[in-house]
């Protein structure tokens, strides 16, 4: 019953994020309401007993990512000009078809009851747990991430670098 | 009795099952691609992609939990990793965009264009 309530909360309030997220106007309170879903998925990550999960939620998506986006909008510092360009919505019918058209495709997935689950085990997702997985089944993916960060910082700084010629 | 209570089949709803969480899912993917396709701020498209990630993510989890292994969380792992690759690369461009076109919409970026 709890469990009921709680869940009915935060999918209500992730929903609703989410819908903000994708059709407020300004930035700045889009990405506020992405902090309100991330906290929202955490919660319900909570539930499904992702412990470890919840915690790299609320650490890497709300404290890192959710604020480089808001140091990049508020370093863009976008002009009213770019602002009114931004309400030109095309392909606003289109798109909302198109998901909705997914949503209907999964919903008709969704409603076909698959195989029962063999074990409704409880697994916890705890530090421990989560890190043995990581470094024994999953030990290469686990290293190649590193090569892709590393990718990824260098890419960032090259493209961002304010170049000398121009 | 709670058992008798839940046993009724017009309270399944009030029975949280992993299954709730793959709707729930379901539903934010569509709001995330919705949001995706109707927006043309780079910015916007960027955090509507986060928002599918993360519907990606709960089903991820649910149906780990469902299993009763915890791939699915070693799985969400990496996704979180190469999300925040991809955001890093991604405003990273956002920035070029605005500062050498003066724009972020989407459709005014055809430099590829021929």
């Amino acid at each position: 019953m709890t469990e009921a309530v709680f869940f009915y909360t935060f999918s209500g309030l992730a929903i609703l994020a989410a819908l903000s997220v994708a059709w407020n106007r300004r930035p700045i309170y889009s990405v506020l309401s992405l902090l309100v879903f991330m906290f929202c998925l955490a919660a319900l990550f909570i539930m499904l007993g992702a412990y470890f999960v919840a915690a790299l939620q609320v650490l890497l998506y709300a404290g890192a990512v959710l604020v480089l986006f808001l140091f990049v909008i508020m370093l863009l510092n976008l002009e009213p000009e770019a602002l009114a360009r931004m309400r030109l919505f095309t392909l606003r019918g289109v798109g909302t078809a198109a998901a909705s058209l997914l949503l209907a495709a999964l919903v008709a997935i969704l409603r076909r009851p698959g195989p029962a689950p063999i074990t409704p085990a409880t697994t916890i997702g705890s530090v421990e747990s989560i890190g043995q997985l990581l470094f024994t089944t999953y030990l290469i993916p686990f290293e190649l991430t590193s090569f892709l960060i590393l990718a990824a910082i260098i890419g960032a700084v090259t493209l961002a670098r304010q170049k000398s010629h121009d | 009795m709670p058992s008798l209570l839940f046993s009724t089949p017009h309270l399944a709803w009030l029975m949280i099952s992993p299954t709730h969480y793959v709707r729930l899912s379901a539903v934010l993917f569509a709001i995330g691609l919705m949001g995706l396709m109707t927006r043309r701020n780079v910015l916007m498209i960027l955090l509507c992609i986060e928002v599918m990630f993360n519907a990606a993510n709960l089903a991820f989890v649910a149906y780990a939990r469902a299993w009763g292994n915890l791939d699915g969380h070693v799985v969400v792992f990496f996704i979180i990793t190469v999300a925040a690759a991809e955001v890093t690369v991604g405003l990273a461009i956002a920035i070029l965009l605005a500062r050498q076109l003066k724009t972020l919409n989407a459709d005014e970026v055809r430099l590829l264009k021929w």
